[in-house]
């Protein structure tokens, strides 16, 4: 029954991928694309990795989708047509799909138990991290204890791509005889139920950020839904009362805030002896001086997403909003 | 439970079948607003009862209560999404099925 949820699936994701090449309107291509997100969401859930299906279903599906139509909003709905010939692109492509497929061949068997990843570092985690870290969620002590300096660039990539965006566009203050309120102005509807909804997705968001030591979430899903739940306010009330709520510049020091707290967790715990991210040596207990380490960085990774999944919203709303006055 | 196994069945089957009802009148109907009725009325009776179903499969414990709230959201935001959609439709301008065929007469006379 699982293989055949997964050959459906795989074969939508086939299709939705497919039509996407195919389609020139660029509004359909950002649909198709949360589409095959959050297709790929549920092969996810299929294959029991509930913490990454739901990050793409949070990330891929949901923030990417608003951010690529914010896009979408600056640059125009149609693809250009393009003036090259495709013969050459072609070729590349078809000679370097033929080497995947050729290096396919000398992979191991899908989901042996004889696999390389299943014999090196997995086994260790399996047994160890009760003993070392002991969270329910072992996907959060690999991603936080284990792998925490990974994390922490990944971190940072993430708010260099707010640097990226805010050198490119920047946010733009609205001047005050701009044309005050955009949003659905007269939306009785909306307006009541996003006022209800907001607290209720924030308070989601922030059960997601602390539960995630104990149930599928973390501070990047987190930071993605509470940014998600602003981002709302802004399309419900418009773009000046946002600013009111959350400042863009306040913003851009948390995202700052938030790489600064993880890393300085790492220093903190160089000074107490250790290594850098050793969380052991928070405490004077090993096991809680983890916990409060990977409290402390998803904190950290949470605001920094927030953050910067906001600040890049408002640098595409602000530009859209002008160049619709114009 | 043999007796809420069958009842769940049945609530999932009648969600399937409003489900793909609705996806066949988003691809069958005429024009834009008769298309997005369709598709909002069914999907959520669809999901009342899909999720109903899905409720008597768990053992009344965490799960059933956080499909319960899965339920009371998806009844809140579904209907204000097709809302929002017809409203902002209407407002860029779009015309209802009758009123482009009036206006299409207007403009052979």
């Amino acid at each position: 029954m699982g293989d055949l949820i997964d050959l459906v699936l795989l074969a939508m994701l086939a299709i939705t991928a497919l039509q996407m090449i195919f389609l020139k309107d660029l509004f359909a291509v950002v649909m198709l694309f949360g589409i095959y997100s959050f297709l790929s969401a549920l092969i996810f859930i299929n294959l029991d990795a509930v913490d990454v299906a739901f990050t793409e279903a949070s990330v891929g599906a949901g923030i990417s989708t608003v951010l690529m139509l914010g896009t979408l909003a600056l640059t125009g709905r149609k693809e250009k047509k393009s003036s090259h010939s495709s013969i050459l692109p072609l070729l590349v492509v078809c000679i370097t799909g033929a080497a995947l497929i050729y290096g396919t061949l000398d992979m191991p068997p899908f989901g042996h138990p004889n696999n390389p990843i299943h014999e090196h570092v997995a086994p260790r985690y399996i047994e160890e991290s009760p003993k070392e870290i002991g969270l329910p969620n072992m996907v959060t002590s690999v991603l936080a204890s284990y792998r925490g300096f990974d994390t922490l660039g990944e971190t940072v990539v993430v708010f260099a791509a707010l640097i990226g965006v805010l050198a490119l566009l920047g946010v733009r203050r609205q001047e005050e005889n701009d044309v005050p309120e955009s949003g659905f102005k007269a939306h009785h509807v909306l307006h009541v139920v996003a006022r209800f909804f907001i607290p209720l997705i924030i308070l989601f968001a922030l059960y997601v950020q602390f539960h995630g030591d104990f149930g599928p979430g973390g501070g990047f899903q987190a930071g993605v839904i509470a940014a998600a739940a602003f981002i709302l306010y802004t399309l419900v009330f418009g773009l000046s009362r946002a600013f009111a709520v959350v400042g863009p510049k306040f913003l851009q020091a948390l995202a700052s805030i938030g790489v600064l707290l993880y890393a300085s967790v790492g220093f903190f715990s160089m000074y107490k002896g250790g290594q850098f991210l050793d969380y052991s040596k928070l405490a004077t207990d090993p096991i809680v001086g983890q916990h409060y380490g990977i409290i402390i960085i998803e904190l950290g990774v949470g605001i920094t997403v927030f953050a910067v999944m906001l600040s890049i919203f408002y640098a595409f709303g602000s530009q859209a909003e002008r160049s619709n006055i114009q | 439970m043999f007796i809420l196994d069958i009842i769940s069945s049945v609530l999932l089957i009648a969600g399937v079948f409003f489900g793909f009802s609705g996806a066949l009148g988003l691809f069958k109907f005429p024009d834009f607003f008769t298309r997005m009725h369709a598709a909002s009325v069914t999907d959520s009776i669809a999901t009342i009862l899909i999720l109903l179903g899905l409720i008597l499969q768990t053992s009344f414990d965490i799960n059933t209560a956080k499909l319960l709230f899965i339920l009371a959201f998806l009844m809140i935001t579904s209907p204000t999404a097709s809302h929002a959609l017809a409203k902002s439709a209407r407002h860029g301008g779009l015309l209802t099925l009758p009123e482009t065929q009036v206006k299409q007469q207007e403009r052979t006379y």
